[in-house]
């Protein structure tokens, strides 16, 4: 399912038109990122929690040509799924 | 303060929409992304990132209290991939 398809399916769902759908689906996700980008942790209950986990810089190697490479520091979302949807995803077949 | 559903309401309100409103339609979203993760599909939003449905075989695990071992019967995951704009932009 992808953002188009998302659109569509909240459009029917909530009862409101495509483009308020598309704003909506566009606000939820704007949000998220724009609190990750400073540093703010997610909390949606029932569906998951992110936080930013910071990755110090470290010698990697290149895997192809076996080379060493400086990996710079970076920092990157760390997702964890909410109890509901586990139990939920698990439990469906 | 961590980003809550009651944040991401308020903004939907900010639309026009009623407040009791602005929460069903805040949960319908939610209950969309549920609904396809069950079924096994992933949730591919540009920008943003994946999500997807791992299947995870059986395997021996072991109690880290008791030590003993364990068999972990197979089961499903989500995971997130974070999409390279975002990963762009958390790291400006």
């Amino acid at each position: 399912m992808n953002k188009l398809e998302l659109i569509s399916a909240l459009k029917k769902e909530a009862d409101i038109s495509k483009s308020e759908a598309a704003k909506i689906v566009q606000i939820f996700f704007d949000s998220m990122a724009d609190a990750l980008v400073v540093d703010e942790r997610i909390e949606i209950r029932g569906l998951c929690s992110f936080y930013v986990k910071k990755y110090k810089s470290y010698v990697g190697r290149n895997p192809k040509t076996g080379e060493k490479v400086m990996i710079k520091p970076k920092k990157l979302p760390f997702f964890k799924c909410g109890k509901e949807l586990r139990d939920r995803v698990n439990n469906s077949q | 303060m961590a980003l809550t559903k009651n944040k991401i309401v308020e903004h939907v309100n900010e639309l026009g929409f009623t407040k009791k409103k602005s929460v069903d339609i805040v949960e319908s979203l939610l209950e969309i992304i549920k609904q396809s993760l069950e079924s096994g599909e992933d949730v591919l939003v540009s920008g943003f990132g994946k999500f997807c449905v791992k299947k995870k075989d059986t395997r021996r695990g072991r109690n880290p209290a008791t030590g003993d071992d364990l068999i972990l019967d197979e089961r499903n995951v989500v995971t997130f991939k974070c999409s390279g704009k975002l990963r762009e932009s958390i790291n400006k």
